[in-house]
């Protein structure tokens, strides 16, 4: 066979250029499964195929979200009640990954001329699970927000409760239920967004709570796990069943806003909710 | 005395058979008693029977969460496992109450809330969402007791009363210790182990302050009759409040925690 005139890489050049591609510069969406190029994910971590957004730390979150941002109760952490030493290293770990204390960062925020009280859950930490901690700061972020007449707007990532401060885990909910009943009593707004994931014991208490429910697209929203249904029907349930799309259709969100809109969106929606209506 | 019983003992206890069903237990402490139904938007759910009753002189609105007795109630009831419906027809009920001034009694015995396809489609999160949230502003005496098991955000939904009490054979958790066992440790068969270390017993949550009282097992007549009288004084002392003193008391007790 006579040689081509065209030269092709051989077997080890090409291993070798690909070794220089540096790790993570594509992407997987876990929602469409598309693969793109990393750059396409944007500052704000969209997937540019379904529009899925990936989880955001707290802090990346309220730089989209707040012009300004004073955090508060920032030193509270979970009591010293839990002793169990696997738990306390898990705690550790998250708030190195973090550079957080709980599962949620809560504090006093500003997007124009609009101020609100403003708390991020962050997923990364111990799957933004509810301790008493996260309790104790979405809480005492109501009681300041009742007594200084702000609204609220609360970005929920949660697996639910916290497994290992049990029963106190599921205080929270009732706690924090509490002090969003005050905040509505007086007259102010709860906005919630609910973010991948919003689960469990969140999603049957704050999370479903607020006055406007809005969520980012391809959330994953419910209340019992995938697998526990599975393992209680015997069935396995529809692909999207548990997404913010399906919450939209049966009734349980008032939008789905997609994360480059939702800065605009919900200065917006503070605004119309201020005494006076539209003024600036 | 069953407070010689290890945790996953009482666990078993909780859930043993022999336990009264809420339904005995509503018609023992009422002298006359009618249920009502629906939610008044898509359904009745059989796992949570709520009505009014005389207990005493007064009427009172009961809601409860109820097992079956056999096979084909405990597949309509879900084994005691409340869907949405469910949530929302106690949630009216007791508003019901709060407009007519009655006080509430909640009767809980629950493994949780079901997991199903459609109690997520309709909502589940949602509506124990709501007998939270409306459920701790209730202006009316609101007594809250967990009888078996008291499984999670499913009973939680009907435990934020102005006092909850626990029967002397119940457990009250975040999950089965099961459940527990198998996300921690990934084995089941650790339930025991789980149980002890969950502190789900009432002794354990008294201690802790998450209950306020524990209730001899009602077995027989007599026990029947202490309760009963327990839940009357109960409820006399919480009508002797005025509404802000009743709720401030309410809001004071999940503060806390």
């Amino acid at each position: 066979m006579p040689l081509s005139k065209f030269t092709a890489p051989t077997s080890k050049e090409i291993s070798f250029r690909m070794d220089k591609i540096p790790d993570h510069i594509w992407r997987q969406c876990p929602i469409c499964h598309q693969s793109f190029y990393e750059k396409k994910l944007g500052l704000a971590g969209v997937c540019p195929e379904c529009g899925y957004g990936f989880r955001l730390g707290a802090q990346k979150r309220v730089e989209l979200v707040a012009d300004q941002f004073e955090p508060i109760d920032v030193d509270l952490k979970a009591p010293t009640q839990f002793q169990d030493t696997k738990y306390l290293a898990k705690l550790a770990k998250a708030r190195q990954a973090t550079e957080l204390n709980e599962s949620v960062l809560t504090g006093i925020a500003r997007t124009g001329k609009q101020r609100f009280g403003l708390g991020v859950m962050d997923s990364r930490f111990i799957m933004g699970s509810l301790g008493s901690a996260t309790g104790e700061k979405i809480t005492r972020l109501f009681e300041k927000c009742t007594r200084e007449k702000l609204p609220v707007i609360l970005f929920t990532a949660s697996g639910g409760a916290r497994m290992q401060e049990g029963i106190h885990s599921l205080m929270q909910m009732a706690k924090i239920s509490q002090a969003v009943a005050e905040h509505s009593v007086a007259g102010l707004l709860y906005l919630a967004v609910l973010t991948d994931p919003t689960t469990g014991g969140v999603t049957a208490s704050y999370a479903m709570q607020a006055d406007i429910i809005l969520s980012e697209p391809r959330t994953l929203i419910g209340f019992a796990g995938r697998r526990v249904i599975e393992q209680t029907i015997h069935q396995k349930p529809p692909v999207d069943f548990q997404r913010a799309e399906t919450l939209l259709k049966h009734g349980f969100l008032d939008a789905i806003v997609p994360r480059a809109e939702l800065k605009t969106t919900l200065a917006k929606l503070l605004r119309w909710h201020q005494k006076g209506g539209q003024a600036e | 005395m069953s407070s010689s019983l290890t945790a996953y003992e009482r666990v078993l206890a909780a859930r043993n058979a022999t336990k009264i069903s809420i339904q005995a237990l509503i018609n023992g402490l009422c002298d006359d008693f009618m249920a009502f139904h629906g939610d008044r938007a898509a359904g009745d759910d059989p796992a949570v029977i709520g009505g009014i009753g005389l207990l005493g002189e007064q009427p009172v609105t009961v809601v409860g969460i109820q097992k079956g007795d056999d096979l084909a109630e405990n597949n309509a009831r879900h084994f005691g496992c409340a869907e949405p419906e469910g949530y929302r027809k106690a949630l009216r009920l007791m508003q019901q109450a709060e407009k007519f001034q009655r006080p509430i009694v909640a009767l809980i015995n629950t493994p949780g809330a079901f997991p199903g396809v459609d109690a997520e489609y309709h909502g589940q999160g949602s509506a124990i969402a709501q007998c939270l949230l409306t459920g701790l502003k209730l202006k009316v005496p609101y007594i809250s007791v967990i009888v078996g098991e008291g499984g999670s955000g499913g009973a939680l939904a009907l435990a934020v009363g102005d006092t909850v009490w626990m029967f002397e054979n119940s457990v009250y958790s975040i999950l089965s210790p099961e459940g527990y066992a198998t996300i921690l440790w990934k084995d089941s068969r650790k339930a025991p182990e789980a149980a002890e270390q969950m502190g789900l017993t009432p002794e354990a949550l008294k201690a802790a302050g998450i209950i306020d009282r524990i209730i001899p097992e009602v077995a027989d007549a007599t026990s029947l009759a202490s309760f009963k009288q327990a839940l009357c004084q109960k409820l006399q002392q919480l009508q002797a409040l005025s509404v802000p003193e009743l709720l401030a008391a309410r809001q004071a007790r999940y503060r806390q925690f």
